[in-house]
């Protein structure tokens, strides 16, 4: 469960800090306590910056560096794909083995799939992902949902 | 092996509880210190259910038949069992319910709904304390948002103890009922219950007690703490879940209303009215946990037959030598009293800012179960500023090396994450 990559991004995580943004999230898992403030900076649909602070276990803390480190700089569409490919190997009860498509659309994020067979743990994994989806539809309102629609 | 006085014959136990044997993760000895959430249960306890349901089972308190007065019979032998164990006047006393949650929502709702003068109302006040289990917070929560009654707490030191420096604040004329743990899950912090019960008696409020975490593990007995009501549950004292206990004062459950309706808590009734048995019947709507309280009756005979003095004695002595070996870490804190005395055996700590699930998952990799997060405790979490706790609890047939293994387990943790 504990890769490497997972352990790096906990002691070392890219991105941390609030900076500006055009919508603000908090969230929490209220099983284990860890908690989330986010923020998504757009240029257009560009993400321009993610920022964020938080407290919790390794899992959700290194989840939130590594999507910094995916989504940042990524066009809208591209970013969804992502969180809806973390979101699937997240809920596949370890029973999803990444094959070469995922690893390119993950990179980082796909040392989380044994992290997929605690289910006590998956939450903490998707909290900042769910953070920033939420965020995202804060920040862009109306535009979100026809990307979402056309989609 | 490290030997300490008091220290019960552990390799005999062990014998009587086979999940104690299980390997884990390929191969890992199974290091069982997660005894505040759940005990295990020995053989006897397993073999009294298989036996039940093997050769008695049949509803209680109906039949005419062989099996129906069996069952009856092992059933009511059940409460026997337990009005001796916590030393009741009467067994009429002993109220079977699913767990010491039910039994403490039982409370909370015939006090909602009786007449005066127990009645509570929007001119009176509830007290519980800030170190109470959610199962002692909500039920009262829920009475003072129906009744309009003020709900008040008291706090707690640094050192994880009741303040009860403003007792006389706290409980006043307009207390109708004090309700406190003895012994906290989370601080494992041994209550002073004499002090409370003083002061409520004072003011004519009653009290009820939380003894999940005291039956389990000292001699209880509900004539000398003088509480009107004392709720414990079955599957933390060596029983099976499913069973819990309320005793109650005799002429407070003749008075009080009953909560469930149904079947067996009656004595007549018509379409219009009823009419209630006498307690404890009162306070048991429909069929009854059956083999669950023959099987707290097992587990009572078997913690019986060892002594509740000495099981009192081994975990006080397992206490002494966590305490020491827990304050050897580095960076670790313990959360409660930093010693055994007046303390019971369930150690909270954190460990630097490693997260409490990142500590028990490290634990669990190696064997090692314990409890991570808040312990359904987590106004003491916020009181003490933190997020969450690892807890390790330990029960008649712990022992020092478990205590051990729990400090090399901790070592790894912080190479691991530091």
């Amino acid at each position: 469960m504990y890769q490497e990559v997972i352990l790096d991004h906990y002691k070392n995580p890219h991105g941390r800090g609030l900076r500006d943004g055009d919508a603000e999230v908090h969230h929490v898992n209220p099983t284990c306590g860890d908690e989330i403030t986010l923020r998504v900076k757009y240029d257009g649909t560009t993400i321009e910056d993610v920022s964020y602070e938080g407290q919790g276990c390794s899992i959700s803390q290194a989840s939130a560096s590594v999507l910094n480190e995916l989504l940042v700089g990524k066009d809208l569409a591209d970013a969804r794909k992502i969180q809806e490919t973390f979101l699937e190997l997240m809920q596949s009860k370890g029973r999803l083995e990444p094959d070469d498509a995922m690893e390119d659309v993950l990179e980082d994020a796909v040392a989380f799939a044994g992290v997929s067979k605690y289910p006590a743990r998956v939450k903490c994994a998707l909290l900042s992902w769910m953070a920033w989806k939420d965020a995202t539809a804060q920040a862009l309102g109306g535009a979100a949902d026809a990307e979402r629609k056309t989609a | 092996m490290t030997q300490l006085p008091g220290l019960l014959d552990t390799e005999a136990i062990r014998k009587d509880f086979p999940i104690l044997d299980r390997q884990v993760h390929d191969g890992r000895k199974l290091v069982y210190l997660d005894n505040a959430a759940t005990s295990q249960k020995p053989r006897q306890v397993l073999d009294a259910l298989s036996e039940y349901y093997e050769r008695y089972n049949a509803n209680v308190h109906r039949g005419v038949h062989v099996l129906a007065e069996e069952a009856t019979a092992l059933y009511e032998g059940a409460r026997d069992k337990v009005a001796e164990f916590i030393n009741a006047p009467s067994r009429d006393e002993v109220i079977f319910t699913k767990n010491a949650s039910e039994s403490l929502n039982l409370v909370a709702n015939m006090l909602g709904w009786a007449d005066e003068p127990y009645r509570v109302d929007h001119e009176t006040e509830i007290v519980i304390t800030e170190m109470e289990h959610h199962s002692n917070i909500v039920p009262w929560q829920l009475l003072a948002q129906r009744t309009g009654a003020k709900l008040k707490w008291f706090g707690l030191t640094d050192d994880g103890r009741l303040d009860l420096s403003n007792i006389n604040e706290v409980i006043t004329e307009k207390t109708k009922i004090v309700s406190f743990v003895l012994v906290s899950n989370i601080l494992g912090t041994v209550n002073p219950v004499e002090t409370i019960i003083r002061r409520a008696q004072e003011v004519g409020a009653l009290v009820c007690i939380d003894a999940s975490q005291a039956a389990p593990h000292m001699p209880l007995d509900v004539q000398a703490l003088q509480a009107d009501f004392v709720a414990f549950t079955g599957h933390k004292m060596c029983g099976p879940t499913g069973i819990g206990v309320l005793w109650g004062r005799q002429e407070l459950l003749e008075d009080l209303p009953p909560f469930l309706g149904g079947g067996e808590m009656i004595e007549t009734v018509s379409m219009h009215s009823s009419t209630y048995a006498p307690a404890p019947h009162k306070f048991e709507a429909g069929t009854p946990p059956i083999a669950q309280a023959v099987g707290l009756g097992a587990a009572i005979d078997y913690l019986n037959a060892i002594g509740m003095d000495k099981v009192l004695a081994h975990e006080h002595a397992l206490t002494e030598y966590a305490v020491k070996r827990l304050g050897e870490v580095p960076d670790l804190r313990i959360i409660g009293p930093t010693t055994a005395e007046d303390r019971g055996a369930a150690i909270s700590f954190t460990l630097g800012d490693i997260h409490p699930h990142d500590v028990g998952q490290v634990l669990d990799e190696q064997g090692i179960a314990v409890r991570v997060g808040h312990h359904c405790a987590r106004p003491v979490c916020l009181r003490y500023g933190i997020p969450a706790t690892t807890r390790a609890s330990f029960y008649l047939y712990s022992t020092p090396a478990e205590i051990d293994a729990l400090v090399e387990g901790l070592e790894h943790v912080r190479n691991f994450f530091g």
